[in-house]
């Protein structure tokens, strides 16, 4: 039984929508669930303060939805696209896309869901912070946005470029991968930012004065956390935008996949890696904020040897693009 | 279109090494974080030793890179040798 072109590109969109929508909305909704719970022990040791803390539940856990919201777009987008000239490719490139986004918004979802749990108890501890420790969240949880911003933005240069002119091996394999590299690695550094950002909401309660160390020490931590998923969308950007000349050989398309699999699974690590090291340096540096550059240096020089496997795992990806 | 053997040979190792780095970096990663955040926290409350809890924590993560280099390793064997 042999189907048409565009019956294929309907199932690919098709399949990446529910993809996209069903792995988008695990993230969010664990984080949510971390902050509400947070939330709920804040009420329980101070009622007085429970509009204070609802409010700020309710202001968290509208970030850490965002990460899902973006996936219901791409989801509703894939649902209606009209492809003007259908092709196999696209078929990859719609799937891709669904891949990218649904994996993307796991981390961030989770990873916003920390600050928001640690603002609400912070907001029990130290009433008068109460503003500032809504700040320390909001950048917090932004900055574990980029992320699922990163696989948006993959997902959308994969539904509208166009790839007509693409010879369908290997680009199919190209495009999946470029899809599952950001995807996959966005889960690592919205995890890793989170765990940041949640310890310096948590240290800005704890003492007050050292709200600037803290703050600082954070966003260098997750600024290092966000870098696997940088490398991630290096890597589709080249598996995106690099012609690959026609073959029949299945060693080219696997190279292609492979590299993005390569990618997308090393970041997981590191970018979670890097966050709990930030962690720690930003909950010590609340408590003792005369040792500040001590930590600070230490985070650093952890948070590079955990780098160091998505480093290899970028050159593997590269190698597998560009040498064999 | 026939695919040759040797073709579907090298595309699995291809696909293999991609997955042996990739997978095989998560681990390093967390533990190496671990190690670096529990190592905060020693410096903290500890700031004397820092040298000597920088020293220990370089050591454990090299232990814990160990992993990372057999995937890199493999990964680079499945793609030049075999």
């Amino acid at each position: 039984m042999a189907y048409d072109i565009s019956t294929w590109v309907n199932l690919a969109a098709f399949t990446g929508a529910g993809i996209a929508m069903g792995l988008g909305a695990v993230g969010a909704a664990i984080g949510e669930g971390y902050t509400a719970s947070e939330a709920s022990v804040a009420v329980s040791r101070n009622t007085k303060l429970s509009g204070d803390v609802f409010k700020s539940m309710l202001v968290g856990q509208a970030v850490a939805e965002s990460a899902s919201i973006f996936a219901l777009v791409i989801a509703i987008l894939l649902l209606f696209l009209d492809v003007p000239n259908p092709t196999l490719v696209k078929g990859a490139a719609l799937f891709g896309a669904g891949l990218c986004m649904g994996f993307g918004a796991i981390g961030s979802g989770v990873g916003s869901g920390f600050p928001g749990g640690q603002a609400c108890r912070g907001m029990v501890h130290q009433p008068a912070m109460a503003s500032r420790l809504t700040t320390n969240m909001l950048i917090g949880s932004a900055v574990c946005q980029t992320p699922a911003i990163f696989a948006m933005v993959v997902a959308l240069i994969l539904m509208f470029v166009d790839f007509s002119s693409a010879p369908l091996q290997p680009t199919w394999a190209a495009l999946l991968g470029a899809g599952v590299s950001t995807g996959l690695a966005a889960i690592g550094s919205g995890i890793g930012g989170g765990l940041a950002a949640g310890a310096s909401c948590e240290g800005v309660a704890r003492s007050p004065e050292a709200v600037g160390p803290v703050t600082t020490t954070m966003l260098v931590g997750q600024a290092v956390s966000q870098t696997p998923s940088i490398f991630g969308l290096l890597i589709s950007f080249v598996l995106v935008f690099k012609t690959f000349p026609e073959t029949a050989a299945l060693q080219t398309a696997m190279a292609l996949l492979g590299a993005g699999l390569c990618m997308g699974f090393g970041g997981i690590g590191p970018g979670i890696g890097n966050g709990m090291a930030a962690e720690g340096a930003v909950r010590w540096v609340a408590r003792r904020v005369d040792h500040a550059g001590d930590l600070m240096r230490t985070m650093l020089v952890g948070q590079a040897v955990s780098q160091s496997t998505a480093i290899y795992a970028m050159v593997i990806s590269l190698v597998l693009i560009f040498v064999v | 279109m026939a695919i040759e053997g040797a073709d579907i040979v090298k595309a699995a190792a291809f696909l293999g090494a991609g997955l042996a780095m990739g997978l095989g970096a998560i681990g390093p990663g967390v533990g190496e974080g671990m190690a670096a955040a529990k190592t905060c926290e020693a410096i903290g409350r500890n700031p004397k030793e820092a040298g000597l809890l920088t020293r220990t924590m370089l050591v454990g993560q090299a232990v814990s890179e160990s992993t990372g280099i057999y995937s890199l390793v493999i990964a680079l064997l499945l793609l030049f040798v075999v």
